[in-house]
């Protein structure tokens, strides 16, 4: 089976380390062998996003570096896989040696359900997770690595759970890192016709290929009555018939 | 108040406007409801996309060579062109000539570029009364606000409000609900001032520089009375409206209706080349064809940001804007609203609109539904670069700072450990988003997150050397 390299975003890392864990035991389940170059930090999407190119320059050339030798790379997050694979290359500005580099170190970069799905061709990997559950389809997965059907592949084929598409399912969330703080009003705004249309749909979970979107989904619906809970896609793929989702 | 401040200020207010929300969220869908459904008419979208992409690269690449093109050819038939360097000029120059021709009425079709100069408010002042006629536009110059949507002025609107609003200024009953009724009242007072005006004024869509032709697109028929009714027509518009040949209109005429209403062609499109000639019977005796810069020939100049200037005013980024959705038209304080204003104005304007571009979540749906293949979320990007260096100190520092923190493992896993910690102490001690809540501008909207005493790098280690559990995991699990 392959052999895997993990990109563990900042976020998850300090804030949501389960996702990550979810994702680990999804592809040991399958047999992955796994790596974790400790030295990784943070791709520098925060400060790329923010503007402050110059600060994000050092963090892409270190995570190219730490990344050179990896075969392949396999992240909890479409949005900084995105980063990686494709909004690297616009900070190297006239750098050629530069560009190369970053570019190469986007090429072998993917997304968990994209990597399952169109690397592996594995849709089923054995989950059990009795809920109704909705799509939110994060923007950088969806709209900048293409990815709809992977990740509702993947959730079709998981026992007892029943997948129903929510309204707007393809418009943000209105997370956006930075802006989420910078303009709390307007991304809370985006967040309440998000979970109005969560409620409508009737559903016990919201699941996303990107859990920054469920830290703001969940923090708005930490506050709110009604049953919608934030679960990360190889959260739900990690669950098990017999209760596997333990370490 | 600067334009940020009041930016901020509005986005406030109107973001918790849930009758306005409601009426958007409406609107909003049934035209990208009806854009899917045109678009799904052509053979290949997304050819044609890139095609006209290439059409208008190759426009502005050669601004300077097709506007003098168009030029010639205009004024061979007599039309003239004034090349406005700002927008004082521009207005100026429309002023004088109105002056000059003793002109006491303009009608006036739709064209953003006359809410670009603000030529309505200085055409009044000289006590020439001005008349919007696209109706949209003339409700809202009604109520006196500015256009909501560069394609739908009234887009906020009921007909509950039009009803009000007609009652109130053109006397109709207060019963009159029905769209039909509030359409005749506009129009019979339209055609009276059509028919009394010495000057129209239209925008124009495209300029055909080998045909010398203007083309205006509309579906109300107002735009056409404005520039064959009165004696004088004036074309107010940007350079950038420029394409090299007449048979490009094949694609970018569909392109525009369909990205903009969902329409195959809007109702009227019209082709103007000039004055009345000799041998015609009707027409305007003048046509003026004013060609505003105010800003743009220095975009031209940006290889990396000019396909801004590609925008053929569909509005489909506004249609698709959550942001749009949320702080409406006239939260954004100007003339463009939505992604492309948010691009656009700071080049027209200067930095002080440079906020628009950090109020997004980058979400990229502009960009996807694009015609003509603007890269708006990358510009949001590259806007947010040119402005880092203006922000407050506090926000480069910390970016500083953060970049000093993750610029090595082992002191990112360190201060990061510190920082939860200190965090979930600070949280047992601040009620969450209270003024001593240091996530505050988190939990203002939202809860916290539940801070993990382990980070993933902790269980990662533990899990792979359970024997050894090493002294940072140690104290990770008793914090």
């Amino acid at each position: 089976m392959a052999k895997i390299t993990l990109f563990i975003p900042c976020f998850v890392d300090q804030i949501m380390p389960r996702a990550g864990q979810a994702m680990v035991r999804v592809l040991e389940r399958l047999g992955c062998e796994l790596e974790f170059p400790e030295e990784q930090t943070c791709c520098g999407q925060p400060a790329f996003n923010s503007g402050f190119w110059d600060e994000a320059r050092p963090l892409a050339a270190r995570w190219a570096r730490i990344f050179a030798r990896a075969e392949t790379v396999v992240a909890p997050s479409g949005s900084c896989a995105t980063m990686v694979r494709h909004f690297y290359p616009h900070l190297a500005g006239s750098d050629a040696g530069l560009r190369r580099e970053l570019e190469a170190a986007g090429t072998r970069v993917y997304e968990f359900s994209e990597f399952l799905v169109r690397q592996l061709h594995i849709e089923d990997v054995g989950a059990y997770f009795p809920h109704r559950v909705a799509m939110h389809d994060a923007c950088h997965a969806l709209r900048e690595l293409g990815l709809k059907d992977e990740p509702r592949r993947l959730l079709r084929q998981v026992r007892g759970l029943e997948l129903t598409e929510a309204e707007d399912c393809e418009r943000c969330c209105g997370f956006g890192g930075a802006f989420a703080v910078k303009y709390g009003m307007i991304s809370a705004a985006m967040g309440e016709r998000k979970i109005a249309a969560l409620s409508q749909a009737g559903v016990d979970y919201v699941t996303s290929t990107d859990p920054s979107c469920l830290l703001h989904l969940g923090g708005m619906l930490g506050r709110q009555p009604g049953r919608v809970r934030p679960i990360y896609l190889a959260e739900i793929l990690a669950q098990t018939q017999d209760g596997g989702a333990a370490a | 108040m600067n334009a940020a401040r009041q930016f901020e200020q509005d986005a406030r207010r109107i973001a918790v406007d849930v009758p306005l929300h409601q009426v958007l969220k409406k609107n909003l869908a049934t035209y990208q409801h009806a854009a899917g459904l045109g678009r799904e008419r052509f053979a290949d979208w997304n050819a044609a996309r890139a095609q006209a992409h290439a059409v208008k690269a190759e426009a502005i690449a050669h601004l300077d060579r097709y506007l003098l093109e168009f030029e010639r050819n205009l004024t061979a038939r007599g039309g003239r062109v004034f090349w406005a360097e700002t927008a004082a000029e521009a207005r100026d120059y429309i002023l004088a000539l109105a002056r000059r021709r003793q002109v006491r009425q303009v009608v006036k079709s739709k064209s953003m570029v006359s809410e670009e100069v603000h030529l309505t408010p200085a055409l009044e002042a000289a006590g020439i009364a001005t008349l919007e006629t696209d109706l949209g536009e003339y409700i809202v110059q009604l109520r006196n606000e500015p256009p909501f949507h560069i394609v739908t002025p009234a887009m906020h609107l009921r007909r509950e409000h039009v009803a009000a609003l007609f009652h109130e200024k053109l006397g109709l009953p207060e019963s009159v609900h029905e769209p039909e009724a509030l359409v005749a009242a506009a129009r019979a007072e339209m055609r009276r001032r059509f028919l009394a005006a010495e000057m129209g004024i239209t925008g124009a869509n495209f300029l055909i520089a080998d045909a010398g032709l203007v083309a205006v697109t509309e579906n109300e028929g107002n735009a056409r009375l404005s520039a064959a009714l009165p004696r004088i027509h004036v074309v107010l518009t940007g350079i950038e409206k420029i394409l090299p040949r007449l048979r490009d209109l094949a694609l970018f005429w569909p392109l525009l209706a369909t990205a903009g209403t969902g329409q195959a062609v809007t109702c009227y499109n019209s082709l103007i080349g000039g004055p009345r000639q000799e041998n015609e019977s009707d027409g305007p005796e003048e046509m003026h064809v004013v060609l505003l810069d105010n800003g743009r020939g220095e975009l031209a100049a940006d290889p990396e940001q000019r396909d801004i200037l590609h925008c053929i005013r569909c509005g489909a980024c506004l249609n698709i804007c959550p942001i749009f959705e949320t702080v409406g038209g006239h939260g954004y304080g100007t003339t463009y609203q939505g992604p492309i204003g948010a691009v656009l104005t700071p080049h027209l304007r200067g930095p002080r609109f440079a906020h628009l571009a950090q109020a997004s979540s980058l979400c990229g749906a502009c960009t996807s539904v694009c015609p003509v293949e603007i890269d708006l979320h990358p510009h949001l990007l590259q806007l947010r670069r040119d402005s880092s260096r203006r922000r407050p100190w506090r926000e480069q520092a910390a970016f500083r700072a953060f970049g000093w923190l993750a610029g090595d493992g082992k002191r990112f896993e360190k201060l990061g450990r510190r920082g939860r910690r200190w965090l979930r102490y600070a949280q047992s001690l601040a009620a969450p988003s209270s003024r001593l809540d240091p996530l505050r501008p988190w939990t203002r909207y939202r809860a916290a997150p539940e801070l993990p005493p382990e980070s993933f790098r902790d269980w990662w280690r533990k899990r792979k050397n359970p024997a050894a559990t090493n002294d940072a995991g140690a104290k990770a699990a008793h914090s």
